[in-house]
């Protein structure tokens, strides 16, 4: 154990009698220190040169239990606290020397210890080389005789005028996406490069270029990646299917192609292996466009199905058996949710409403026009917005169908208010805590129909809903292709040049999310519920599976 | 498997016949590399793993012993011989081979030199689930000299008349002017569909399509198509715009012969599901009027045209010369070969290049020309802007420029070659002065 000339040795045998002395708590961190322990003496070739430096400051920090908070400091990547994504700590605690000289610690601290340690062995093992040059230049910058944790640095997304901070901060998100290398299955995924300037707030998220698609990477023909997969990428990255429900079923029917043309390797099990097979095709689509909502629950369902097929079960039956559970989540949560909501919703539409929706929802469509079916009388306003300008593709549908409709701007939507009896917006997703996540511009329509103390109702399917909570538009969007802002009029365009403009960014949101004070009603296939409710439906949810 | 290559080297080389009445085509050397070889690396670099080759008997037999072949070309090459009578056309060799196509094909023609990022065609064809995808690009004008004809004569070039809807990709009309007697009519569905059409004529065809499967089984129903570029393809675009009644048949036939198989196959499976997901999706290709994504249709014909970039077709001998010219330099060939023996008072210049075990002797000049391989050079010859083919004899004090000599000449001592192009296996006496625009066949 901790023999073979590791010079921590004696301090950690020091550590864990004072962790007897100390409590319970110790016990566990010591046990994962331990275990560390063994790790690095695999490693021991890598951090040899590493070692004089830490001897050293080992020796000026005897009982120092190597804590990784207050190591922080000396650490530029940022290790910012655990929120962010597995930060590229470098490896344990231990290799680089700490900063701090603790005698007595506070359980929060412990806390953050632990914490931090159990990011560094995550990132230990995705990163095994990385760690090397990083750990090199990490100096020690606290001077040995100080007892406080170090002076905090800014965090990154502070600094954003450094150009250095700027570009660590692009590494760290390239090194986010999943893995290059995926060692199961031995393929091997490029990465799409971001594109422009990104505008500081969201300087987190990724931005591409529908110029540079994925498949310039990739060969032709494609064996990597299935090529309904790669056809369906390129089909999300170009917009041809957009929306929510299209991108779903676009996603599951893909699936059924690849399940229909899989075969089990020798020696492999089918639930395993097609799992296995399906990573790096989910990892290519996220990198085509980000994964929404309503894709990764369908996807945790087909795994889920995949990893239930018994071992024992042959291959043509359990590739049946999944097209057939496929096929069905599409009815049940799909189609049949969509009758079912038009059902719900038809009895809140009554003759003589003034109906506003906003952009395309192809489910908000479908229960107009099964309205109009329905001989109910009223008449749509659509509400539309730049870049996009999805709301023309909806006006004609509405339009194709006979219902009466106009169409207007964002813009004037508070002028158009006062004569709308109902708003019916579409969700992209609902958020654990009530809120909607949907098309930017949604909360503002949501915001100006509650000031005019219009219903405002959500149109959901359960599928959609999320485990995940946001109460702001920042922490996690999608943005798009910024030249879709570039407008010609008249022969002239004004932005042409704009990555040439320093002090230029154009921004291209997709998603906002409305707070459920604005929403009055939301409509999904289980019935008509309020906003806060949709916890209670997750938990009902996850009982039945 | 997404696509399988089919490169298509029977060609006879009807436009360049001083060149190919004893070389075949595809093996002509470009850059000391036979012709066949630009296509087979653009594929290489690509990522395909093996490639139908469709060819002559002759050239086969070329292939097999050509060095360039046997080392860099990688891929697997399955070649299919077929007669040289010359008629049998590209459609017809497809017809032939339909038994070896189990998915989408990538047809390419063996006298296509060009380093285009063919996924922006395969993208085309992918994204928008099309059955024809193709490459053209815009037509570079030929600078050089054509050796063999006297003064500028500009033969009457048939044009192409593409066009194509505003965002540039997709195809609405294509026919060559020999097929319109007096006026280009363009029927009135199409512009009710498509509006805005631009025309364009100065385009180069690069005979690099993308064909879906279901294509393929037309032909083989279908044998009074013989040329792809001829007929099938007009025959494409005319049929995207064809009353729903006689619609492509090749759509249903596709769907028919899917729906016998027990397994979805892709076809069949895909373009019920795409328009599943269209119909959910807010996404339409024209805007302005009421119809749904694409009109509805399900044929759907897709041109990547090239701005810049070479792309080169070398059928015709100004072709040949532009492409000897500039493709050497697009992939980076290493002017001399390693094998070649050349005294150190030669003048070089360098963009010459020259061949495997060439023997250049000494106070020779030799600027932008390429040398073929077992060339012998001998003293005091001036070679300038001249294409030298293989085991070529150039004896003492000859002056070359301008011309092409093909493999195996001789040309005597102190010849005075002007825009010449000398046959194959011919001999130019000695002392022949001022051959000027001479063609020796």
């Amino acid at each position: 154990m901790a023999d073979a000339g590791e010079p921590e040795g004696p301090e950690r045998k020091d550590d864990i009698v004072k962790a007897k002395q100390e409590g319970k708590e110790l016990t566990k961190e010591e046990k994962q220190r331990l275990r560390k322990e063994k790790k690095q003496q695999k490693k021991s070739k890598e951090k040899k040169d590493d070692k004089p430096s830490r001897d050293s400051e080992k020796e000026k920090k005897p009982a120092s239990a190597a804590s990784p908070a207050p190591q922080t400091p000396t650490q530029p990547p940022a290790q910012k606290a655990p929120s962010a994504a597995p930060a590229p700590v470098p490896v344990p605690a231990s290799e680089t020397p700490s900063a701090a000289d603790k005698p007595a610690k506070s359980k929060a601290e412990l806390k953050a210890e632990r914490r931090a340690r159990q990011e560094a062995e995550r990132a230990s093992k995705g990163k095994k080389g990385d760690v090397g040059p990083q750990a090199a230049p990490g100096k020690p910058k606290a001077p040995p005789s100080e007892l406080q944790p170090v002076v905090k640095r800014l965090p990154e997304h502070v600094q954003v005028d450094n150009p250095e901070v700027l570009k660590k901060l692009a590494k760290k998100l390239e090194r986010q996406q999943t893995p290059e290398y995926n060692a199961a299955t031995k393929v091997k995924i490029p990465l799409r490069s971001d594109y422009g300037y990104k505008v500081s707030l969201f300087s987190h998220l990724h931005q591409y270029s529908r110029k540079a698609p994925l498949t310039q990477q990739l060969g032709i023909p494609s064996t990597v990646i299935h090529p309904a997969i790669v056809r369906l990428g390129l089909q999300y990255s170009q917009g041809i299917v957009a929306g929510s429900n299209a991108r779903s079923v676009a996603l599951l029917h893909a699936f059924k192609q690849v399940i229909r043309d899989y075969t089990t390797p020798p020696n492999e099990e089918l639930s395993r292996d097609l799992v296995n097979r399906l990573k790096p095709y989910i990892s290519f689509l996220n990198q085509c466009r980000p994964l929404s909502a309503s894709m990764g629950n369908a996807i945790k369902y087909i795994k889920k199905e995949i990893s239930n097929i018994p071992s024992q079960c042959k291959e043509e039956e359990a590739k049946r058996k999944l097209l057939n559970c496929i096929d069905c989540y599409i009815n049940e949560k799909i189609v049949l949710a969509a009758k079912a909501i038009a059902k719900y919703s038809i009895e809140k539409i009554s003759d003589g409403d003034v109906i506003l929706v906003y952009g395309c929802s192809s489910l908000v469509n479908h229960i107009l026009c099964e309205a109009f079916e329905k001989n109910r009388k009223f008449r749509v306003i659509v509400v539309d917005s730049r870049p996009r300008l999805e709301g023309r593709e909806a006006l004609r549908r509405l339009v194709q169908k006979g219902i009466n409709c106009t169409y207007v701007l964002i813009s004037a939507v508070s002028y158009i208010l006062p004569e709308v009896s109902k708003v019916f917006l579409g969700a992209h997703a609902l958020l654990a805590n009530g809120y909607v996540m949907s098309r930017v511009g949604t909360s503002q329509i949501a915001l100006v129909a509650k000031a005019f103390n219009v219903p405002v109702l959500v149109c959901c399917e359960t599928y959609k809903f999320c485990e995940r909570v946001q109460t702001d538009s920042f922490v996690s969007n999608e943005l798009d292709d910024p030249d879709d802002l570039i407008v010609t009029r008249t022969g002239t365009t004004q932005l042409e040049h704009w990555q040439e403009v320093p002090s230029l960014g154009l921004l291209n949101l997709v998603y906002d999310v409305t707070p459920p004070d604005f929403v009055d009603l939301v409509i999904t296939d289980l019935g008509m519920i309020p906003c806060t409710s949709v916890p209670v439906v997750l938990r009902v949810k996850n009982v039945d599976q | 498997m997404e696509l399988q290559a089919v490169l298509m080297a029977a060609g006879g080389g009807s436009r360049m016949t001083d060149l190919t009445y004893n070389t075949p085509k595809a093996m002509l050397p470009v850059g000391n590399k036979p012709l066949m070889w630009y296509p087979l690396n653009l594929l290489e670099r690509m990522g395909f793993e093996e490639v139908i080759v469709i060819t002559t008997k002759e050239v086969q037999k070329m292939m097999s012993t050509d060095p360039k072949m046997k080392l860099d070309v990688k891929m697997k090459l399955d070649v299919v011989c077929i007669q040289e009578d010359g008629d049998m056309g590209t459609a017809d060799a497809l017809r032939h081979i339909q038994q070896k196509i189990k998915t989408d094909i990538l047809v390419v023609s063996c006298d296509l030199i060009t380093d285009v990022a063919l996924h922006e065609v395969v993208d085309l064809f992918r994204a928008h689930n099309a059955t024809l995808a193709m490459l053209m690009s815009k037509a570079h004008e030929f600078t050089e000299t054509v050796p063999g004809q006297k003064g500028k004569k500009k033969t009457a070039e048939q044009r192409d008349f593409v066009g194509v809807d505003q965002s540039g990709k997709r195809l609405l009309f294509m026919a060559n002017e020999a097929d319109l007697e007096d006026g280009l009519s363009i029927r009135k569905s199409i512009m009710r569909k498509h509006p805005r059409m631009h025309i364009k004529t100065g385009l180069v065809d690069a005979h690099l399509y993308c064909l879906k499967k279901a294509v393929v089984d037309f032909l083989a129903d279908n044998k009074s198509i013989s040329s792809i570029r001829g007929e099938l393809v007009p025959y494409l675009v005319r049929k995207q715009f064809s009353k729903t009644t006689n619609c492509p048949k090749i759509k249903d036939d596709a769907e028919d012969q899917n729906q016998k198989k027990n397994d979805g196959s892709t076809n069949h499976g895909h373009s019920s599901c795409l328009s599943f997901s269209l119909d959910r999706s807010c996404w339409n290709d024209h805007r302005g009027d009421m119809s749904e994504a694409y009109h509805g249709g399900k044929l759907r014909c897709y041109v990547h045209i090239m701005d810049e970039g070479p792309c080169y077709r070398v059928n015709t001998l100004a072709a040949y010369i532009e492409a000897n010219r500039l493709a050497p330099k697009l992939f980076e060939e290493v002017p001399v070969h390693p094998s070649a023996v050349i005294s150190e008072r030669c003048q070089m210049g360098s963009d010459s290049y020259i061949g495997a075990m060439c023997q250049i002797a000494d106070k020779t000049s030799i600027k932008r020309s390429t040398i073929g391989n077992s060339t012998t050079v001998k003293e005091k010859v001036k070679v300038a802007n001249s294409i030298i083919m293989h085991g070529v004899t150039i004896e003492e004090g000859c002056n070359i420029q301008g011309s092409v000599i093909c493999s195996n000449a001789v040309i005597g001592r102190g010849a005075d070659l002007k825009y010449c192009l000398v046959g194959n296996g011919q001999q130019i006496e000695p002392e022949g002065k001022d051959h000027w625009h001479e063609h020796t066949p």
